[in-house]
């Protein structure tokens, strides 16, 4: 039996069952790993031996009569941090930087005997939507090896897309969730703002980043959301409401609600065959009972104008403890310095010596960081100084507030929202490297509902050229419930997320 | 121009910045300890270290403290309020940024009254925020102290990093340096009355860097302020503007300009030195801190704190005059320190509770509007003053030490002491001795005279023994002192008490002489 082809709810079931035993399930995948991860490179670190040794207890503990756990391989996206194994964000200034605790969502899912198997590639610190910002490699798209995942957690979604695992977390804070699940012919939900816990996520900017689920269907989101989902003491901007059961939301019955098309998320950008998947979609939900109109959200006009001011200022502030002073990487430091524990360094580090204070802060920042994420922060500085503050950051705050409304408006009208979730399919490698604002344009649909605060999903809604497009479905806040049965009676009538990447065996280059 | 001449042409404007450490258990944004003096790097967690991903939650009690100290100052706490980042590189600062409190600080406005040289005067208080503490570089240090090595490197040490800070600015309301001392010296004794802080200067759990600009004798134009740090006691902070008032003094009678800087107080050599130029505005891009809500708060909490503020010095200084029928002087010195004065009403209650209700008074009221002198309360307040205080400086202790379990002087060690001289067990002069030996040793006043065997001879059939044999021993004093010459008396006693080792009561002895030789 191929475990690697189950879903996690299927796995879960099968465990549950003991139809087979931790340790079997993950071994599959590692050997899936072993025979894909030369072309997808999905990973940056793979762990086997943390895993196995997980799945072995586990199964010790379920022969000797213990309550049963899940027990179901997961990779994180490495912006994620977990005790002890290396936290990277996919950036050269945090190399081998093992973190001394590990984040509320790790916890939650090893509590319900989830077993960690790696950790994904991603843009440097999650900025950009290809995965191609990364400090160490590419990720390859598994639908076609020459094009990217999407980004920025797009090594979760071709982990998912290449079955080395039934489900991973990304983080979303522009589309990083939603588009490359979209890329790779996934299932990608970001949540509510503050619906899942953001403490041990590494902060690009605090008021939009979510960590939501990258899965192979609806279901499995559902299971995934309601395992990470709830209030954390240690967050304190971490809603304090009780998630309902995200499996009960799983009823194709849709009949009787309204949707809405934001006509400013369905514009000239969009392809014609982007264009013709979503409006199949809409065909598909209007035969369940949908009514769909099309709509508009005004500001959504200048969404990416707010996003390139607030999140870059945020992650100007966010990214300045990366000094070379505690830990990672320090220039000049050879030897990375004397590791007194902890995740801690000591000052005295090997060497040569610093010079001054100034000069360690400049090389290890401009060693460091790379191009993408060295623009953000000067963007970032610049829009929060003193003199441009008004004119930049405050504004974008209060246009902020009226796109928030415009959404509130529309959802007095529609029960949710409906969008291609990119306006194109996955681009070749390479392609828009060079140029950032065809990059930054990538995530114009996704946008939107970050700077609300508002959960969207992505699903497959079929392909394009052979590559897959997806839909985005948007609701009010903390309408998950809502969105994943919509999600769900779509892919009871569809068999996108059926279809399987072509790239089997296949190398890249 | 000599430069006393100088000064008097010239005003001095002077706004104090004090940080004050809130004496909270925990962090201000995490669970680790705050306790004083812990080896380096031990009272540290991922949180207050800065690593990725970390987040605050903030500290309900520092709240409770801020607010505290906030409406002691008559200022006004609002129900929102709003922390901000405050973005700048130091390597005691893990995040790269501060968590402090900008345009919408917790309170603002407000008051404290400060009294020099018998006349009071209002200082304005601007505003009052949370935020929360750096760490501290120790300069080529080692880790295990703070002695310099002379080593090419820092250590840092995060123990303080994130603990809880009230900032409390004053309007630039002062204008002499005693003022400035005196604002600090009140702000200090509210704190401490509110139990909200240590409010040791030494330790830096309060720090004030005073701003002083000076300015032409009936102008209104500020001049250009200069910042000084490195203050780190009242009597720095005074001899710190002092000297800056002559330095900027003398500077511009000369025809020079005042520089936009920050100085340092070098407590050796008494001067100020040049820290830093402040060419413009430091710009710290400032920006609402997206990790934590605004600060919301309940109006009933406010107003049950209020409710719950203690009796603060002035307040307490006027009831010991009135209940305990103290000189004024008496009760500003007692009440200086809420430890002080807590220990002394302690004492009195001892007292009051081994007399009954009735205390002996020394003599009935002097005049109209005067209360009765209480005599054990006055005799108290005398040996706290005196003999104890000098014992406590010597001992390098402060008041708060008074009312450790371990002290060595409690309250009822001193009333009993109190109580030996009034039975005449033992002399006053005694009595300074015995104090001496209790504050050293711990060891109770009766236990100290009974052990040294203290105790005055008050038995009189023992003393007639004497007293007579002195008297036939000396035929010549006796003759003098019948003929009306008090000065053989004082030789008479002093033999008596010489074969008795001093230790004769000299009432008694006084009146035995007289009744021998019948004078
Ligand atoms: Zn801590």
């Amino acid at each position: 039996m191929r475990f690697t082809e189950a879903t996690a709810s299927q796995l879960a079931t099968l465990i549950a069952q003991g139809e087979v035993t931790r340790s079997e399930v993950l071994e599959s995948f590692l050997e899936r790993i072993v025979a894909v991860e030369e072309s997808v490179a999905a990973f940056l670190t793979v762990t086997a031996d943390h895993g196995r040794r997980l799945a072995r207890l586990a199964d010790k503990a379920a022969e000797g009569g213990a309550t049963p756990t899940a027990g179901v391989p997961f990779a994180l996206k490495d912006n994620i941090a977990t005790q002890d194994i290396p936290t990277t964000c996919g950036s050269r200034i945090l190399e081998g930087y093992r973190p001394p605790y590990s984040a509320t969502v790790m916890q939650r899912l090893e509590a319900a005997g989830h077993i960690l198997l790696g950790k994904t590639n991603c843009d440097e610190f999650a900025m950009g939507s290809s995965t191609e910002n990364s400090g160490f490699h590419p990720t390859a798209n598994p639908w076609d090896l020459r094009c990217v995942p999407g980004g920025s957690s797009g090594g979760s979604a071709a982990a998912v897309a290449a079955y080395e695992v039934p489900f991973a977390l990304g983080s979303d804070t522009g589309g990083s969730i939603r588009q490359p699940a979209s890329f790779c012919g996934v299932v990608g939900l970001k949540p509510t703002y503050g619906l899942v816990s953001r403490y041990g996520l590494v902060a690009f900017a605090s008021s939009l980043d979510q960590i939501g689920p990258i899965t192979r269907d609806v279901t499995d989101a559902a299971l995934v959301l309601g395992a990470i989902a709830g209030p954390d003491p240690l967050d304190s901007t971490s809603a304090r409401v009780k998630p309902p059961d995200y499996g009960q939301a799983l009823v194709p019955d849709v009949d009787g609600l309204v949707a809405g098309i934001p006509r400013e998320l369905f514009g000239e950008g969009v392809e014609p065959e982007v264009r013709q998947r979503v409006e199949e979609a809409a065909a598909v939900l209007a035969e369940l009972g949908v009514g769909v109109e099309e709509c508009s959200l005004p500001n959504a006009a200048f969404a990416l104008d707010m996003y390139y001011v607030i999140a870059p200022a945020e992650a100007s502030s966010n990214l300045a403890r990366y000094d070379g002073t505690r830990y990672g990487y320090r220039a000049g430091a050879a030897a990375g310095g004397e590791d007194v524990g902890n995740g801690a360094r000591a000052s005295i580090g090997g060497g040569p010596p610093p010079g001054d204070l100034l000069s360690l802060y400049l090389s290890t920042r401009s060693q460091g960081f790379g191009p993408e994420v060295k623009r953000r922060i000067m963007l970032g500085a610049y829009v929060l100084s003193a003199g441009y503050y008004d004119a930049y950051y405050l504004k974008a705050q209060k246009a902020r507030t009226l796109l928030r409304r415009d959404f509130e408006q529309a959802f007095g009208r529609y029960d949710f929202l409906i969008s291609p979730t990119s306006p194109t399919v996955a681009f070749p490698i390479g392609e828009r490297a060079d140029d950032p604002l065809a990059m930054y344009m990538a995530d114009l649909c996704t946008i939107p509902a970050s700077l609300a605060g508002l959960p969207a999903i992505s699903v497959p809604c079929g392909f394009s050229q052979g590559l897959p497009v997806g839909l985005q479905l948007m609701g009010p806040a903390f309408s998950e419930e809502l969105l994943l049965r919509v999600a769900f009676a779509h892919e009871q009538r569809t068999d996108h997320h059926t279809k399987r990447p072509p790239l089997l065996g296949v190398k890249r280059h | 121009m000599s430069e006393d001449t100088s000064r008097s042409r010239y005003q001095a404007v002077i706004a104090l910045e004090v940080h004050v450490e809130l004496g909270t258990r925990t962090k201000a944004f995490c669970g680790c300890p705050t306790t004083f003096g812990a080896a380096p790097n031990t009272q540290v967690c991922p949180i207050c270290l800065g690593h990725p991903g970390v987040l605050p939650v903030l500290n309900r009690r520092a709240v409770e403290f801020a607010v505290k100290a906030a409406l002691a100052l008559h200022g006004q706490v609002h129900l929102e309020s709003v922390f901000a980042r405050k973005n700048y590189f130091y390597p005691d600062l893990p995040k790269g940024y501060q968590i402090t409190q900008y345009d919408r600080p917790l309170a603002t406005g407000g008051h404290l009254d400060v009294e020099v040289d018998g006349e009071s005067r209002r200082v304005r208080i601007r505003r009052l925020h949370l935020e929360e503490d750096t760490g501290k570089l120790i300069h080529g240090g080692t880790p295990g102290g703070g002695a310099t090595t002379g080593a090419p490197y820092s250590l840092v040490d995060y123990n303080r990093s994130g603990v809880p800070l009230v900032e409390i600015v004053s309007e630039p309301d002062l204008r002499t340096p005693a003022e400035a001392r005196a604002y600090l010296e009140a702000l200090h004794s509210i704190l401490e009355y509110l139990g909200v802080s240590d409010v040791r200067m030494e330790e830096g759990s309060m720090r004030c860097e005073p701003n002083i600009s000076l300015r032409p004798v009936g102008t209104e134009k500020l001049g250009v302020p200069v910042e000084i740090k490195n203050l780190n006691s009242f009597r720095a902070v005074e001899r710190g503007l002092a000297y800056e008032t002559e330095r900027q003094a003398a500077l511009l009678a000369g025809g020079g300009r005042v520089e936009r800087e920050t100085r340092g107080w070098d407590e050796g050599a008494e001067v100020t030195t040049f820290q830093r130029r402040k060419e413009s505005a430091d710009d710290y891009r400032y920006f609402p801190e997206p990790d934590l809500l605004p600060l919301v708060l309940e109006q009933d909490w406010v107003e049950a704190i209020r409710r719950s503020l203690p009796e603060l010095r002035t307040a307490r200084r006027e009831r010991l005059v009135r209940e305990y029928g103290l000189p004024a002087y008496d009760a500003g010195v007692l009440t200086a320190s809420r430890h002080l004065a807590d220990y002394y009403e302690d004492a009195v209650e001892l007292v009051e509770a081994s007399q009954g209700a009735s205390v002996p008074t020394a003599g009935a009221a002097d005049g109209p509007g005067t209360a009765p002198l209480h005599a054990a309360a006055k005799t108290i307040s005398n040996w706290l003053m005196g003999d104890v205080s000098r014992l406590m400086n010597e001992a390098g202790l402060e008041p708060l030490a008074m009312r450790a379990k371990t002290f060595a002087l409690p309250p009822a060690a001193l009333v009993e002491l109190v109580a030996l001289v009034d039975e005449g067990t033992i002399s006053g002069k005694m009595a300074k001795d015995v104090l001496e030996a209790t504050f050293s040793t711990g060891k109770p006043p009766r236990a100290i005279v009974a052990e040294k065997g203290l105790a005055q001879i008050s038995d009189s059939g023992a003393l007639e023994t004497v007293v007579a044999r002195v008297v036939d021993a000396n035929p010549s004093a006796v003759a003098e002192l019948r003929a009306g010459k008090d000065r053989a008396m004082g030789f008479l006693v002093g033999q008596v008490m010489k074969e008795t080792g001093g230790k004769a009561n000299p009432r008694m002895v006084n009146e035995l002489v007289r009744k021998m030789v019948g004078s």
